[in-house]
């Protein structure tokens, strides 16, 4: 840091407003002619109070808030502050309401994952790949209307089950619809895979080793794109122990690695999908609990983008007494930041993406710095 | 070059991916959770929508027989619609289009 400080560098602000990253997430820029020297985060732009606002809700209303923290992963919000309080409840969850919620949690990556392949592509200027994804994304976005009557917000999920079934008309939808995605998949792969363009934006970018993704506590395919197995889903939670699940991991360590990892995941996904309808079992979807949340809880699971915890305290009454939320772009925030060191500016753009930041989840804490204050 | 020849003519032929929205509007799907109304002859007044509401759009008058529906906050979960004994609230397969004015609704 003493040689930074004898010469003359340059400090650029990228975001909150920014046409590459639609979140309101800052990155101050120390760059030394093009080489990037210092990257310093600014959060705080979209604090929304929800951990306040689901200790003064009722607990049956929080569902449908913590559906509200995440557009892209609403289900799987529902589906983590469900099984939380399941676990300080005495409600217990049918079996073919764990397929159910697994079915939906993965048609949530599927979306997710086609989302965010579409915007790296717009990211690195590959505006045709972005729109032929987007248009695939739709047969998602369809089998999820077709499910629910909303084409996001899935809204099935309720302590104890889940509030919709699946007849046998729609698992045929899904297996055609998922199929055709399959084909459609077959054919956008090879560019990601292949493309000379785009393995020039990718290949040796954004760095992170093995040891530096352990102790930095990156989740999610940032991890995995540096060759470490982490991956909730092997916990077994809702019906994953039953479905011969391994996560996927890439050795390369750079953007081109988190890349593949959320290719071959959609494949997964469809898989999973598949193999879940395959074998889920008649029964009912949803049973009552007798009692309000009493005791501590945590729960993890593997969103799209990582792992999300939470944190539950319930005191035996209609209100919780704390609710945490950790979503996973908060621990690849610090993983970011040392990917980008050494890195031209014209990189920017694909590395910070590589990370798949969720910026609205992210903003849990405000933070105050009295001395400037 | 023979393959991106196929492709143009396919994308030639193929109709286009988008539609003329909103002069030409999608098929509604069976089960789409649009906007609600309430039919107060119906309406025991027993306020289980009120209570299961989770945004708190829904209040409801026992005394003068009025229902207050606030739009604007409803979040379409149609909570309300499956679990009212009456069957008062009907659901339509329409999607409220946007307004200029956030105006409650008031059923009597």
């Amino acid at each position: 840091m003493s040689e930074n400080k004898t010469k003359k560098f340059t400090v650029f602000p990228f975001g909150p407003q920014h046409p590459v990253l639609p979140e309101p997430l800052q990155l101050k820029f120390t760059v030394d002619e093009e080489r990037i020297v210092e990257v310093v985060p600014n959060l705080g732009y979209v604090h929304r109070g929800i951990e306040r606002a689901c200790e003064l809700n009722d607990y049956r209303r929080n569902i449908y808030l913590c559906e509200r923290i995440c557009g892209i992963c609403n289900f799987m919000h529902a589906m983590s502050y469900c099984e939380t309080i399941e676990k300080i409840t005495d409600a217990e969850v049918p079996d073919r309401a764990r397929y159910l919620r697994t079915v939906w949690a993965e048609l949530s990556r599927l979306q997710s994952h086609l989302l965010w392949l579409g915007l790296f592509a717009d990211g690195m200027g590959f505006e045709s790949l972005f729109m032929q994804l987007w248009r695939d994304r739709e047969i998602v976005l369809e089998l999820t209307e077709k499910t629910a009557g909303h084409r996001i917000h899935l809204s099935t999920c309720a302590i104890g089950g889940v509030r919709k079934d699946m007849d046998e008309k729609l698992i045929a939808a899904y297996r055609s619809g998922l199929s055709g995605l399959r084909r459609k998949m077959d054919a956008v792969a090879p560019v990601f895979r292949n493309d000379r363009s785009v393995k020039a934006k990718t290949e040796g970018k954004g760095i992170l080793p093995k040891s530096r993704a352990v102790h930095l506590g990156a989740v999610g395919p940032t991890i995995r794109g540096s060759g470490v197995s982490q991956d909730m889903r092997t916990l077994g939670y809702e019906a994953y122990g039953e479905l011969d699940f391994t996560p996927i991991t890439y050795d390369s360590e750079d953007v081109y690695a988190r890349t593949q990892v959320r290719l071959d995941e959609v494949y997964q996904s469809i898989d999973l999908i598949n193999r879940a309808l395959d074998q889920m079992p008649d029964g009912p979807i949803l049973s009552k609990s007798t009692m309000f949340p009493d005791g501590t809880a945590i729960n993890r699971i593997e969103q799209p983008r990582g792992e999300v915890f939470y944190y539950v305290v319930g005191n035996g009454t209609i209100h919780l007494e704390r609710v945490r939320i950790r979503t996973p772009t908060l621990p690849n925030i610090p993983p970011l930041l040392e990917m980008l060191i050494g890195h031209e500016v014209a990189d920017i753009p694909p590395i910070v993406l590589s990370i798949d930041p969720c910026i609205s989840c992210t903003e849990r804490i405000t933070y105050v710095n009295k001395e400037a204050a | 070059m023979p393959k991106m020849l196929w492709n143009i003519i396919r994308n030639l032929l193929s109709p286009p991916a988008t539609i003329r929205y909103p002069h030409v509007r999608p098929e509604p799907v069976p089960g789409l959770r649009g906007r609600i109304s309430f039919d107060t002859d119906r309406c025991d007044q027993c306020q289980d929508c009120e209570r299961i509401c989770p945004s708190a759009a829904i209040k409801v008058v026992p005394e003068e027989k009025r229902i207050e529906y606030d739009p604007f906050r409803c979040i379409y979960c149609h909570l309300c619609v499956e679990n009212c004994m009456q069957k008062a609230i009907i659901a339509e397969d329409v999607v409220r289009p946007p307004e200029y004015e956030k105006v409650k609704e008031v059923f009597e």
